[in-house]
């Protein structure tokens, strides 16, 4: 008796939790309150001050315009940031109404139910007929767009000019240039890098692919293939990993460095070569070689042309879960608007993604120059799909160019089994 | 369990006995269920669905997958290498601690106050510090441009970490030198239990030290030996913050990898909670297994612990 009627409670309980692991439902709302408070979240980035000061400006307009509303902005730490994210998407209650986000986020935070589509509002907003192509791609999954880009962020090439004098060595003009040099100072000056390049540094590493003419997936929407073992994508693998190597980098340190690494190996000075942001601008500024350096789009295969650079940088969204859409769409378009962008790249330097805006901004800041004729030249996006979250964080890219330099394997076998892991992560969320 | 087969009679001696000690260990199983049992019993029913981030905030429905998830980890040809990794880098760190670890011990035993209290300090220093500040201080000590050990011992910019043994090495380093201080204490207050007239009966039948650890302490402490190296194993077996600061996350190409990192890299990172969940069950059951087996092979040697 006793033990039957424990045995009845234990299944009992089991039965009513065992159904399935939680969910939050569908999280999009289908209220549009016109007063009330909005919540922002925003990076806290270096620095933030200036930041802060280019948004409270937009919010103090937004307020007089919208009587009723109070908006309240909270700038979480970068570092964490996936983690809040997700958590606002579990539990919409307490979730923001507009969010900043990583661009190479967007794809995956669309799968997860996160963000509102405003693809008419984005549409009807007379500024967004200047955003440029790449920023555009960047908001848009399947056709459907799901923000407003905020800011981008691109890489060049940072040079020595010091070093490049007493060598007597130019500019290189092309790839093969590019690596010829980087060999050409090492010998000279075995106790420098010709160009600092890391194993881990795939948005370093992008550029040779598709400067070859190779693609890291191809296709639209869900059904993306990997393109890294065709035979133009190899070559541009063979030519960033021929980088490594005791005639430049060595193996030994150069295969586990990453974005970063390479650009403190410039700023100390221990490096004639890097490629580094717009972003890296104050830190190399801060180190050693301050007024010994200059920065060019980094070339491409022919003479004279550049090599499409990534573009990264972070966008606007407004959450499916907000119960004040339209004053979260109004407020996203102000807060991205082409004078808030304008007001942002004065305080903190992040270019602009309107065309026009970041012209005016090169000439305002020369440094900006050799970045905005990257993008003005062509940049690339990682691919649209939710898989991409999963290949960049299980590590395939740097795997590959690892087991490259180390000599583990071949470019050929290497990039095989790389297509094959990303291929295997495209067909699982396909 | 006995179930009484006639509850009409008046209730007989045993049968209270059997009932009153649940009663007392009601409390502490409740809680234990709650802290222990639920989370366990939820990472098992994750692991039978397709539970992603998308499935957590409602983007898309849970989806039941059966044994797909174990199905899909077991296929991995990465994941038998890097478990096998594991296993080996787990008992090497094992064997390593227990050593330095029971050898200071007997140490401690033998030398004055001060150099016992100096001891003791830097053993609880490496003791208190964080996992994370110990792995970047020993990164640093092997750092190939600033690093102190390529200094003293003029290796020049000798990488460390490149080789997929020598990284294995530097991690093994730090994780002794973290973890030996808790055998070194617990061991030590084994010894001092031991009654002083025993060694001494020793010392004077002319046993060596190596011979009065072996046939005096060990057997005497079995007991705390036992515990130390179950603690150990689940320890190593576990280890995730060295490894992950020290290789960067894996070592070059994911040469470094040990299972919880290759966890959270291939399951938790991307939000693959059930994929997450399928190898920390398989990492629980291992455990399990070898935890048990350790004690059925102690007890066979007719050890009642």
């Amino acid at each position: 008796m006793k033990l039957s009627a424990r045995l009845v409670a234990v299944a009992a309980v089991l039965a009513t939790a065992a159904c399935a692991p939680q969910t939050s439902g569908d999280s999009s709302s289908d209220k549009d309150e016109k007063t009330g408070t909005l919540r922002v979240w925003l990076f806290q980035e270096v620095g933030n001050k200036p930041k802060e000061k280019a948004v409270d400006s937009v919010l103090a307009a937004f307020e007089k315009e919208h009587e009723g509303t109070d908006v309240t902005v909270e700038y979480i730490p970068v570092e964490t940031r996936a983690q809040r994210i997700k958590a606002a998407f579990n539990d919409p209650k307490s979730a923001p109404d507009l969010v900043e986000y990583g661009n190479t986020d967007t794809a995956g935070y669309v799968r997860d139910g996160g963000l509102a589509d405003v693809t008419e509002e984005f549409a009807a907003w007379d500024e967004a007929k200047d955003t440029d192509p790449t920023a555009r791609q960047s908001v848009t999954v399947d056709g459907k767009v799901y923000g407003a880009p905020y800011f981008v962020g691109v890489r060049a090439l940072y040079y020595r000019t010091d070093v490049f004098r007493e060598l007597g060595l130019d500019v290189p003009r092309t790839q093969a240039e590019l690596i010829s040099t980087a060999k050409e100072i090492h010998a000279a000056r075995p106790g420098m890098y010709g160009i600092a390049v890391g194993g881990a540094y795939t948005y370093g590493a992008m550029p040779f692919i598709w400067a070859h003419g190779g693609e890291l997936a191809t296709g639209k929407g869900g059904s993306y293939a990997s393109a890294l073992a065709s035979a133009d994508a190899r070559k541009g693998i063979e030519a960033y990993t021929s980088l490594f190597g005791d005639d430049n980098c060595p193996a030994a340190k150069c295969a586990g460095m990453g974005g970063n690494d390479t650009v403190t190996a410039f700023a100390s000075g221990k490096a004639a070569m890097a490629i580094g942001g717009d972003f890296s601008h104050a830190a190399v500024e801060a180190g050693e070689v301050r007024g010994k350096y200059a920065v060019v789009p980094l070339p491409g295969v022919e003479a004279g042309s550049i090599a499409p650079a990534f573009a990264g940088g972070n966008n606007l969204g407004v959450l499916r879960s907000t119960s004040h859409r339209t004053l979260a769409v109004d407020l996203m378009k102000r807060l991205a608007s082409k004078k808030a962008q304008g007001a942002l790249f004065d305080g903190m330097g992040f270019l602009p993604t309107f065309s026009d805006v970041r012209e005016q901004a090169a000439a305002k800041e020369p440094f900006v120059k050799p970045f905005a004729e990257t993008l003005a030249a062509d940049t690339k996006f990682v691919p649209a799909s939710p898989a991409w979250a999963q290949i960049d964080s299980s590590l395939v890219l740097p795997t590959m160019f690892q087991e490259i330099v180390s000599g583990r394997k071949s470019v050929a076998a290497a990039s095989a089994d790389a297509a094959e892991k990303m291929d295997e992560a495209f067909g699982a969320v396909g | 369990m006995t179930v009484p087969m006639n509850p009409g009679t008046a209730p007989r001696p045993w049968r209270r006995r059997s009932g009153t000690p649940w009663l007392y260990l009601a409390p502490a199983l409740v809680v234990l269920g709650g802290l222990l049992g639920y989370p366990i019993y939820q990472l098992g029913l994750i692991s039978l669905f397709h539970y992603t981030q998308a499935q957590v905030s409602g983007g898309e429905p849970t989806r039941f997958e059966g044994l797909g998830n174990y199905a899909a980890l077991f296929r991995d040809e990465q994941f038998w290498q890097v478990l096998l990794a594991t296993v080996g880098f787990a008992a090497a760190c094992v064997v390593c601690t227990l050593a330095v670890g029971c050898a200071l011990a007997v140490l401690l035993t033998r030398v004055r106050a001060v150099p016992r209290l100096a001891l003791m300090l830097a053993a609880l220093g490496a003791w208190a510090t964080p996992a994370i500040t110990g792995s970047t201080v020993w990164l640093f000590l092997f750092d190939a441009d600033f690093g102190p050990v390529n200094r003293v011992l003029g290796l020049g910019d000798h990488s460390w970490t490149y080789g997929r043994f020598s990284a294995f090495f530097l991690v093994l380093l730090e994780v002794v030198w973290c973890s030996f201080p808790f055998v070194m204490v617990t061991v030590y207050a084994g010894i001092r239990a031991v009654p002083a007239e025993v060694l001494e009966a020793a010392s004077l039948d002319g046993a060596s030290q190596w011979r009065v650890w072996r046939s005096v302490l060990a057997p005497m402490l079995r007991p705390i030996l036992v515990v130390v190296t179950i603690q150990s194993v689940i320890w190593d077996f576990k280890v995730f913050t060295q490894i992950y600061v020290m290789t960067g996350g894996g070592g070059i190409a994911g040469q470094n990898l040990v299972l919880n990192v290759y966890a959270y890299q291939q399951a938790f990172a991307s939000s693959q909670y059930s994929l997450g969940a399928a190898i920390g069950v398989v990492m629980l059951l291992i455990l399990l297994a070898v935890t048990l087996g350790y004690l059925r092979l102690l007890r066979r040697q007719g050890e009642e612990l």
